[in-house]
Formats: structure tokens, sequence, C-alpha cells
């Protein structure tokens, strides 16, 4: 069954729809949208550096992306601006990084397959590292679910719990670079935030709990994979920009049904 | 023994000294307000006290394993985080339902509990808040800026709930406001901040203290107006 390419993309697709779905909820509830495009920058030094060093890709962008993720915090808690840090440090990195691209004479790479993802050419490793990865960052969440969730909603009533806000901030940040680096393959450095943000902002329209929302979310990535996939297939399209466009009519048309119901009540 | 007690408690952000060799205590059962204007440091204290805060000087003596209520100045709930009313309540690890019904009458907010967080009042939502402190059956509630956003006799309203809650559970309250004249029926002591202590005592005491009405004017007019001015800290209440 995984000698078909078209399942191995599938499986992969899917495995990254469910981290993202969890931590996107995260992004919406704490306004960090530009955090997952930072990391995302981040990787794709990572990328860059992995080819100079000869090691693999997903290593090279997890660190890359963790470094990040770390500075970023650090920064913050030193009392620099959340945005202001992600924008020095997101588009440094993607500087630096396409500047390291251009000094890798000799090896041939294909940048846009980094940049858009190339979520058929998965192989076995690859769907490996993803639901790895993707089982590793969910099964975090899910144990921290209420702190986060606290820490989230107050910082003061945090503290009141017992809890640490900015370890909580720490484990949300490192979970999604290991999510970012892990989706590189799947829909590229330039679309990932995309999975991370779109579900969980369609999914709002339908929850009522924050738990509900988690798994909507990761119902409606899951979909726009399969049905991006089959597109993609048919029209002869991209593939990974075809999973964005299934997830962004869905947050469209769920948007639309939710405010004919308001409007009806 | 005390539930708290603060001795010369300095607090700074970066070069910024926003509270100054501050000592308070607060007994069993005691109901304590902290008076001040804004930027007097009041926030601050209170972070201190639940450790959101790292004091600069002087130590926070809390009793090892006080259950502490604790009720935020601004929880903002963004509309793109959907939760009900149970759920809030039920964050903290082993929330029973029950537990939450309970602490939701105590509130005087029955039959919240399905709704979302984002749809209550204003009123409503404070209410919520104090339900939520009230859930572990706390020996001190710490209230911040509990009435902000409600008008007179809503504040007036939620001051009686607190000494209702005091009265049936024994709980000790520290909170902040800024409404002294509505808050001090309910207050044993209250305590005028403006960086430091400037004064403390009775409601009486303390709204007569010209330290206080140096701060707060006399516009207030009414309630205070009652009292005889008469500042020195070691008299009675006035008669």
């Amino acid at each position: 069954m995984l000698d078909d390419f078209m399942v191995r993309a599938t499986l992969a697709g899917i495995g990254v729809a469910f981290a993202a779905a969890p931590l996107g909820c995260f992004v919406v509830w704490r306004r960090m949208a530009y955090f997952s495009d930072a990391t995302a920058h981040a990787a794709m030094l990572g990328v860059a550096l992995s080819l100079a060093m000869q090691i693999s890709i997903v290593v090279g962008s997890v660190m890359v992306a963790l470094a990040m993720a770390v500075t970023v915090n650090l920064l913050t808690w030193r009392g620099y601006a959340m945005d202001t840090v992600l924008g020095v440090l997101a588009h440094s990195a993607l500087a630096f990084g396409l500047v390291a691209v251009s000094f890798l004479s000799g090896i041939r790479i294909d940048l846009m397959a980094y940049l858009f993802g190339d979520i058929l050419a998965v192989s076995r490793v690859d769907l490996l590292v993803i639901w790895g990865g993707a089982a590793l960052v969910v099964a975090l969440i899910a144990s921290r679910w209420s702190a986060l969730l606290t820490s989230t909603l107050n910082e003061e009533l945090a503290y009141a719990s017992g809890l640490d806000p900015r370890r909580e901030q720490l484990i949300l940040t490192l979970s999604m670079a290991v999510t970012v680096a892990v989706a590189i393959k799947v829909v590229g450095v330039l679309l990932i935030a995309a999975m991370l943000i779109i579900p969980a902002a369609a999914a709002r329209n339908l929850a009522r709990t924050p738990e509900a929302m988690a798994m909507i979310a990761a119902a409606i990535g899951g979909v726009s994979v399969v049905a991006g996939l089959r597109a993609a297939y048919v029209f002869d399209a991209p593939a990974g920009p075809s999973i964005v466009c299934v997830a962004a009519l869905l947050f469209a048309a769920l948007g639309l049904v939710s405010w004919r119901n308001q409007r009806g009540t | 023994m005390n539930l708290v007690s603060i001795e010369n408690l300095s607090v700074r952000y970066g070069a910024n000294t926003v509270l100054r060799h501050v000592d308070l205590t607060v007994e069993p059962g005691e109901i304590v307000t902290i008076v001040g204007p804004n930027g007097s440091g009041k926030t601050s204290l209170l972070r201190a006290i639940i450790g959101a805060t790292e004091p600069a000087e002087g130590q926070i003596k809390i009793k090892p394993g006080i259950r502490i209520g604790y009720a935020p100045q601004r929880l903002h709930f963004d509309s793109t985080l959907p939760i009900t009313v149970e759920r809030f309540m039920r964050l903290a690890e082993r929330v029973r339902r029950q537990d939450c019904a309970t602490a939701l009458d105590a509130a005087g907010v029955p039959n919240l509990s399905q709704r979302q967080m984002s749809q209550l009042s204003v009123g409503q939502f404070q209410r919520v808040l104090l339900a939520r402190a009230l859930i572990n059956r706390p020996e001190i509630l710490l209230l911040d800026e509990a009435t902000q956003g409600l008008d007179q006799p809503g504040s007036a309203a939620f001051y009686r709930q607190i000494e209702t809650v005091r009265a049936e559970t024994g709980c000790a309250v520290l909170m902040i406001s800024h409404e002294l004249h509505v808050v001090m029926s309910a207050s044993d002591r209250v305590v005028c901040l403006n960086g430091h202590v400037c004064c403390e005592g009775t409601p009486a005491v303390v709204a007569s203290a010209p330290e206080y009405r140096a701060l707060f004017g006399t516009g207030t007019g009414g309630a205070l107006a009652l009292y005889r001015h008469d500042h020195d800290h070691d008299h009675e209440a006035a008669e």
C-alpha cells in the first residue's frame, strides 16, 4: 500500500494536519500567527545549513527552528515586543538562508521544493519522521493542555494556579518548531503557516469548547489534505498549494454558514 | 498565624521602582482592601503575592500549603476562543462538576454553566471569575479590581456578595479597589498605597487621613465627610 506515492502523500499530509490542529488553535487564540511564519523562515536557513554540512534536512531545520524558538522566548522575556523580535529574526534568518544557499555551488538544489513542499515525493522514511514528529507534538500538547489553556487566558491566573506561563510558552514554541520542520516536505516553508491557522480558524465557527475546536480543526485539516491531493491529481495542479486552497474554501464556506445562522437567530 | 505577611517589600521593573518598603499582613477571615491611584503599585503587590513578580527586596511569607483563590483584573476572552463557563471553571485539575455548580451558586450566578464566556455581561463575568476563585474553597481570596466596569449598584451588590462569602466560608479577602466609598462598609482594614503604604487602618481612619485626602481629594464627598478629620494613625476611628 505504501508503494503508492499518493497513499504516502495522503498519510504525510494527515500527519501534519493532526499536529497542526491543536497547535493552530493556540496560534489563533494567542494571536501569534506571525510566529509560525517566523519559524518557517528560520527553517529555510536550516535547509541551507543542512545541505552545506551534509546532514539530514529535517534534523537541520528542527535545530534551527528550535534555536529560533528559544531566541524569541529569551528576547520577549527581556522586554522586546513580540512582533518586533519576530520581524527581526524571521527575515534575518530567511536572508541568511538564501545567501547560504547561493554559496552552495556544485550542489544543485531545487529551492522551489522547499518553498512550496514536495508532498508527492514523500518517502517511507519521511513518513516515519512526519508521524514521529506529529505524535510527539500531539502528546506534548495533550499532556499540558489545561496548563497551556490557562496560560493563554491570563498570565496572572496561571501564576496563581502554580504554573509558569513562560514555560508553557516555551513548550508551545518548541512544538511549533518541530511541526514546521517536519511539515516542510509537505506544504513547504511558505505555506506551513496556512496549515496551522486556516483549519483552526475554520473550526472556530463550529466549536463550543477549546477541545472541540482542536478536534474539528484536525478533521478540517484532514479533509483538506485528501480533497486537495485529489484536486491536484485531477487538475494537474501543485499539491501543497491545492491543499491550502481547499482549506481556505472550507474556511469561507463555514464562515458563510455561521454568518447566515447568526443573522437568522 | 498570618496567612500572608509581607516585610519590607520593594518591586522594580528595570530602573523603575513601583513599590518601596511595603509591610502588609493578612489574618484569617479578615477583609483587607488596598486603595491607591493608578500606577500606585496595587497590581504589582498582588502579582508579587502570587509569584508573578520577583521582589527586588524584602520578603513575602505565605502560609505553607494555603489554598489561594485569585480573580484577575482583566481577563479578555478573545472571540476566537470558544469556551463555556463550566469548562473555564474546570480548567484547574480535578474539579468536579458539582463543585463548579456550588461555586457558581455562591457567587450568585447559578444556571450559567453552559453559556459561552464571551457572551456574558460584565456583571455575570465578574461573578464567574469570583466563582472560579471560590472553587477550591480558598483560605484567602485575592481580587484585583473585581468591580471594574460595574456601575455603583452593581459594585455594591458585588461587595455584599464578598461579605456573604466571607461569612459563609470564613476565608480572608485581600482586594484591590479604586472605589473606596463603595468598598468601605465591607472592609475590616484599608491600606492606602502610593508606591509605599501611605496610611492604613479601619476605613474611617483611612478616609480621614490627610495622606488619603491628598491622593483622592474630598471630591468623593458624602460618605467620607461623615468621618471627622483626624490624621493620627494611633487614634481610634472617628466617633
